[in-house]
């Protein structure tokens, strides 16, 4: 059980050891600042694709949506529009709704078994806060490193920074400086919600118990990046500028690698390109994977139009006429109207089955 | 059965802690109580699916075919081939943990691996096994596993502890859907002959005769007639009814379980009473058929193209008929099947009409391509349109909650419809608590084919958060009365009421309305359709008996 966080720990572990050595050796420096970003970035790329076309080539058979509120049926009844879309804006803001706020995760209850046998089900808000938390600090985060890779920085960037460096916190003292540069809340709320996320599986019992290395990985993997994001930006004071010598000259296919840029530096872009190369293959794959579940992506129109199955073949089916030719003279005796008479006729039984063809 | 299974006070002390253990280390149980009996050769030889055999699922031999493993393996590439919901399913999960306190299962038993997350993650870990290069590499410790048969039997035990009721996915925020997993595992055992008897035989019977219970056409229509002399006990006039009639307005089609067993039958009566009065008031033409006599299709819990055969009796029995269009009972899965399975897979119905009701005029857009109109929908706007006598006073007696089935909630969406006709038919409705009802309801526990009788532990312990919500409005407003718009809901729910609120009872929406229903030339009515009498209206010979009675006490006394 144990070794399910703790093997992850010890290659997240290593893995910062490994970047922080080799950041040492100037030839390392080259690969971990350069191939190793460029391999990542393309394993990215090509994984993604692969992946999202993988999924996209299974075709969906049956329009299976999860009907979350009340369908539009009849004219006087409020049709819940976003809960249960019928049209296209309408899955339009249910998909955006899911993926912008995680309305579902909103729903959350927790259970609980009270006294005298009672079930109660209450808001369950936390994982929802986290979980939000988490993401749109990680978005912040990723919209600031956009500086890194463009020349000029584009005016939502500097927004952002603007916005993310609102609280001012500055400690200055001879002995210990922090707070210069601006402090960026993204990069605590970060690292706050990822331990919240790590601390979760460990204390709750029932996610503890369904967790597995790839749940933990990702989380070690991305406090690491935190942690070496901020030890640079508020620590050991990376030379920004050199820095950003490097990352452009990747983006602009002329990599280089300048002096003075500090070991720190290099664990960080080695454990974020750890974590892109990644992505593809884990489970954080649900980015992509969110936009094709057919349980909120579908229309629940299904009655009123048709949804086609590509794959959908003839079966073997037992006819009404098979039907009849078992039971047709139990169904005479009681008066069952039926589409042959018996074999052994009556005299007035062949015309009226002449009546019926 | 019934000496074993554990009181209520037993069964309530439910330990949500999951075990120390890790899960892939602790080996499935096959508990009594639990499970439902393997499904009968015969059945299974019937339908021409695959390991028609004897067997047991306590023995260990569970005689599977030489290369089952090969047939598991080759059956779920073709599944994540065909189904991208199975594809996605497998591989975005991130474990939040959202799902694992929504489950009824999980909820009324405890066992870890009914948390909709685990049910997945028996599939899944040997999903990562097989397809995964990063589950072969890292194993057991990312959570994958090769198929065994252990890891089989787990799947069989508890694919069936699952009522494919969609709770979770309403909570998952990649709305990954527990049903679908189960009904490809299911498919999958289906393969290997691993079904359960009681979805097997009604397959089997619902393929040869129309209906899930074997039902034979003169039968049927016996039974039908033994209503109509019922109704006519009660209300004096004597219905009017079609079987298999061409040329009808409307084919109706309800599941058989209603015809079969109580508090079901009332609903049946329920259904005849309503369409002689629209036959005589506005001179509808409804159907019953017995060749389409099932609404249910429990082939849909065997595999999509076992649902497939059973559901293309519908549309081939209403091209036969040459009826406008087709309407449906209250029935649960079979709703889930018409809403979102049906028209994909039988139709087009170019021989159908749009339906429209010839009595309002109202245009059912929203049936608009697949034909098929729920009764719900139907009564609602009669009831709108004030095309109905109603006389709701006469269940007031009656104070009613609505138990909104999984399927019409989460696979359709049909909340309102059903409320406005009860709101119409009696005078005391209250609503279960909000957590509890429309898209976040509650199965009665034993859906998906699991009504059985020798799984009734499950069963109890799989209804305990309904009934724990119809106790509370028992307990607040004096509820005595449970409404649903599902078959196996009422054959499932009386004994789960009679054993944790046995003061609830259990009654179909068109009982309802056919108790409020003023029949053209009925009498005054003294007793409902069960021949209960309606307090206050209870006719004088019977005061006399009562005081009788009381006499006769009083003597006894001395």
């Amino acid at each position: 059980m144990n070794l399910r966080y703790i093997v992850p720990l010890i290659a997240v572990t290593l893995l910062f050891l490994v970047s922080y050595l080799g950041a040492q050796v100037s030839a390392m420096q080259y690969v971990l600042g350069v191939v190793v970003p460029y391999v990542a970035i393309l394993t990215f790329v090509l994984g993604f694709a692969y992946r999202v076309i993988n999924w996209s080539r299974s075709p969906v058979p049956f329009s299976i949506p999860t009907t979350g509120g009340q369908q539009k049926s009849l004219p006087w009844v409020r049709h819940s529009k976003f809960d249960s879309p019928v049209k296209g804006w309408q899955i339009v803001v249910r998909m955006a709704l899911e993926i912008l706020t995680f309305r579902s995760l909103f729903r959350n209850t927790r259970m609980k078994l009270n006294q005298g046998g009672r079930l109660s089900y209450q808001l369950e808000i936390f994982l929802w806060v986290g979980a939000l938390a988490f993401h749109y600090a990680f978005l912040v985060v990723l919209i600031r490193h956009l500086r890194f890779f463009t020349d000029p920085v584009p005016f939502f960037v500097q927004l952002v920074e603007n916005i993310d460096g609102f609280f001012r916190v500055e400690i200055i003292y001879p002995a210990f400086k922090f707070g210069v540069p601006g402090v960026y809340l993204s990069s605590f709320v970060l690292l706050a919600a990822v331990s919240y996320l790590f601390f979760r599986r460990l204390f709750v019992r029932q996610v503890k118990y369904i967790s597995i290395a790839s749940d933990y990985f990702p989380l070690f993997l991305i406090f690491g990046i935190a942690l070496s994001g901020i030890l640079m930006r508020y620590f050991t004071k990376t030379d920004v500028t050199a820095a950003k010598e490097l990352t452009l000259g990747l983006v602009t296919f002329r990599p280089t690698i300048p002096e003075g840029i500090g070991a720190i530096f290099f664990v960080h872009v080695f454990l974020v390109s750890i974590l892109i190369a990644y992505f593809p293959f884990s489970k954080l794959m649900h980015l992509g994977g969110v936009f094709l579940s057919p349980t909120r992506n579908m229309p629940t129109d299904t009655r009123a139009r048709r949804h086609v199955n590509p794959w959908n073949y003839p079966v073997p089916v037992h006819t009404y006429d098979e039907y009849e030719d078992e039971f047709r003279e139990k169904m005479v005796e009681v008066g069952l109207p039926v589409e042959k008479m018996p074999e052994p006729a009556a005299a007035e039984e062949p015309e009226q089955a002449e009546e019926k063809e | 059965m019934a000496d074993e299974t554990p009181k209520p006070e037993e069964l309530i002390q439910i330990d949500h802690r999951p075990p120390k253990t890790d899960w892939m280390d602790v080996p499935v149980n096959i508990r009594k109580g639990m499970y439902c009996y393997a499904s009968n050769p015969k059945s299974v030889e019937y339908l021409g699916l695959p390991n028609a055999r004897q067997w047991n699922p306590l023995d260990d031999d569970w005689q599977l075919p030489e290369n089952w493993q090969e047939i598991i393996h080759e059956g779920f590439k073709e599944r994540l081939e065909k189904y991208r919901s199975f594809r996605v399913f497998m591989d975005i999960c991130v474990r939040c943990g959202a799902c694992s306190d929504k489950c009824h299962y999980y909820i009324g038993t405890g066992d870890p691996k009914n948390m909709p997350v685990l049910r997945a993650e028996l599939l899944r870990s040997v999903y990562r096994n097989d397809f995964t290069r990063m589950g072969k590499i890292l194993g057991k410790i990312n959570g994958a596993r090769p198929m065994s048969l252990d890891v089989l039997k787990e799947w069989w035990y508890y694919l069936f502890q699952c009522s494919e009721c969609r709770r979770c996915s309403l909570f998952c925020p990649y709305g990954i859907d527990t049903a679908e997993i189960t009904i490809m595992g299911r498919e999958l055992l289906n393969l290997l002959g691993l079904n359960i008897d009681w979805i097997a035989t009604p397959v089997a019977n619902c393929y040869r005769t129309g209906n899930h219970l074997g039902i034979q056409p003169h039968a049927f229509k016996d039974m039908l007639d033994f209503f109509v002399e019922d109704i006519e006990e009660i209300t004096s006039v004597q219905v009017d009814y079609n079987i298999n009639k061409k040329g009808a307005d409307i084919l109706f089609i309800t599941p058989s379980g209603d015809v079969f067993a109580d508090p079901g039958t009332y609903t049946a009566m329920g259904y005849l009473m309503l369409f002689h009065y629209l036959k005589e008031k506005f001179g509808l033409d409804v159907t019953w058929s017995t060749y389409g006599s099932e609404g249910g299709n429990f082939g849909f819990f065997t595999s999509h193209e076992t649902m497939k055969r059973l559901n293309s009796k519908m549309y081939a029995e209403a091209k036969r008929l040459g009826v406008k269009w087709i309407l449906g009972g209250e029935c649960g899965h079979m709703w889930r099947v018409i809403n979102q399975y049906m028209d994909t897979m039988n139709g087009p119905t170019d021989f159908l009409e749009v339906p429209v009701s010839p009595i309002t005029g109202t245009v059912f857009e929203n049936a608009r391509s697949n034909k098929m109109v729920h009764i719900a929908e139907f009564t609602a706007d009669l009831i709108k349109h004030d095309k109905l006598d109603l006389d709701p006073s006469r269940n007031d007696h009656l104070k009613v909650t609505f138990h909104d089935s999984c399927n019409p909630a989460r696979g359709m969406g049909i909340f309102d419809e059903p409320r406005y006709v009860i709101e119409n038919v009696c005078n005391n409705f209250y609503d279960m608590p909000a957590n509890t009802i429309r898209e976040n309801t509650f199965c009665c526990g034993s859906g998906a084919g699991l009504n059985a009788g020798e799984n009734m532990e499950l069963r109890l312990t799989g209804g305990l958060p309904r009934a724990n919500a119809v106790k509370h409005v028992h307990e607040r407003h004096g509820v005595n009365m449970l409404a649903c718009i599902c078959a196996i809901d009422r054959a499932a729910l009386p004994p789960l009421m009679e054993y944790w609120v046995p003061e609830v009872d259990v009654t179909g929406l068109h009982e309802m309305v056919a108790n409020a229903l003023i029949m053209p030339g009925e009498n005054e009515r003294s007793t409902d359709l069960r021949g209960e009498d309606i307090p206050g209206r209870e006719i004088v010979e019977e005061a006399q008996e009562e005081s009788e009675v009381d006499s006769e006490e009083q003597a006894d006394e001395q």
